[in-house]
């Protein structure tokens, strides 16, 4: 299953952005296979719209959850219609590694 | 004077097909005439006669009045009917909706998530695997505390009632 995390950086260091739209990096993770890949955000200095284009990079790699700060209300629904699983970590010094830590607990 | 805007429905699950063709019948070179069944009309029609709720129960969850719920819902009918009778193939889309889940949140890591798949129940968290969960009711004044932790089948139902 993959799941994509939004990151201020490229490694496992970076902490977790707190917006989903504009953020810097995606990391996108296998939970099966362990494997990563760090993208990075085409829509971070967007004027507007970033929320839905960056859906679309995400549900386009097929990930079935999100961890991010914070979702946005043009994309809520968006992703509900994907169906998939949006979590909400109101802790934005969690690093990429710890939160790839929890999901292997 | 301009009418009333229209309630925007709520669509809890999606449905998993996008539609239905019919067979047999006479050939019309791979033409066949669709009726358009919106997304609240087959929510309507879920809501009813598959979780045999009331209309009562049915509008709540679809946050609209009684009344419109009944007219969606005969409109359901309407068009189902239509299609059988004629032949016609079934495509649901649009309609006046927007998309809408169940939120929990984890008291381990502290998390907020959502539960993309209604059918599917929730019985710990994403992240961190605690089973220690509270159900949240997304109000108009934002996140309140509703249950505590979905136990029987009948959550999703109960849940629903109690916001009577």
């Amino acid at each position: 299953m993959k799941v994509a995390i939004t990151s201020k950086g490229n490694n496992l260091n970076s902490k977790l952005d707190e917006r989903f739209g504009r953020c810097s990096y995606f990391v996108i993770y296998d939970t099966e296979t362990k494997g990563m890949e760090f993208l990075p955000n085409p829509n971070k200095d967007i004027h507007g719209g970033a929320g839905p284009a960056s859906v679309e990079i995400v549900a386009s790699r097929n990930v079935q959850k999100i961890i991010s700060g914070e979702f946005g209300i043009k994309i809520k629904s968006i992703i509900d219609s994907l169906q998939i699983q949006m979590i909400v970590l109101k802790e934005p010094d969690k690093s990429i590694r710890e939160i790839i830590d929890m999901l292997n607990k | 004077m301009s009418p009333r805007p229209v309630r925007l429905r709520k669509i809890s699950n999606p449905p998993v097909i996008s539609g239905f063709r019919p067979y047999g019948g006479k050939k019309t070179n791979g033409k066949i005439d669709a009726v358009f069944l919106h997304l609240e009309e087959y929510e309507a029609l879920r809501l009813c006669d598959y979780e045999l709720l009331n209309h009562q129960q049915a509008s709540l969850i679809m946050d609209v009045s009684r009344p419109t719920l009944t007219r969606i819902y005969a409109r359901a009918r309407l068009k189902i009917a239509e299609s059988f009778v004629l032949g016609k193939q079934i495509i649901i889309e649009g309609g006046k909706i927007y998309f809408d889940s169940e939120w929990y949140s984890c008291k381990a890591c502290k998390c907020i998530f959502n539960n993309p798949e209604k059918r599917v129940e929730i019985k710990e968290c994403p992240l961190c695997r605690s089973v220690n969960l509270l159900s949240y009711d997304k109000g108009s004044d934002g996140l309140k505390e509703l249950t505590i932790k979905p136990k029987n089948k009948k959550y999703e139902s109960s849940n629903h009632k109690q916001r009577k």
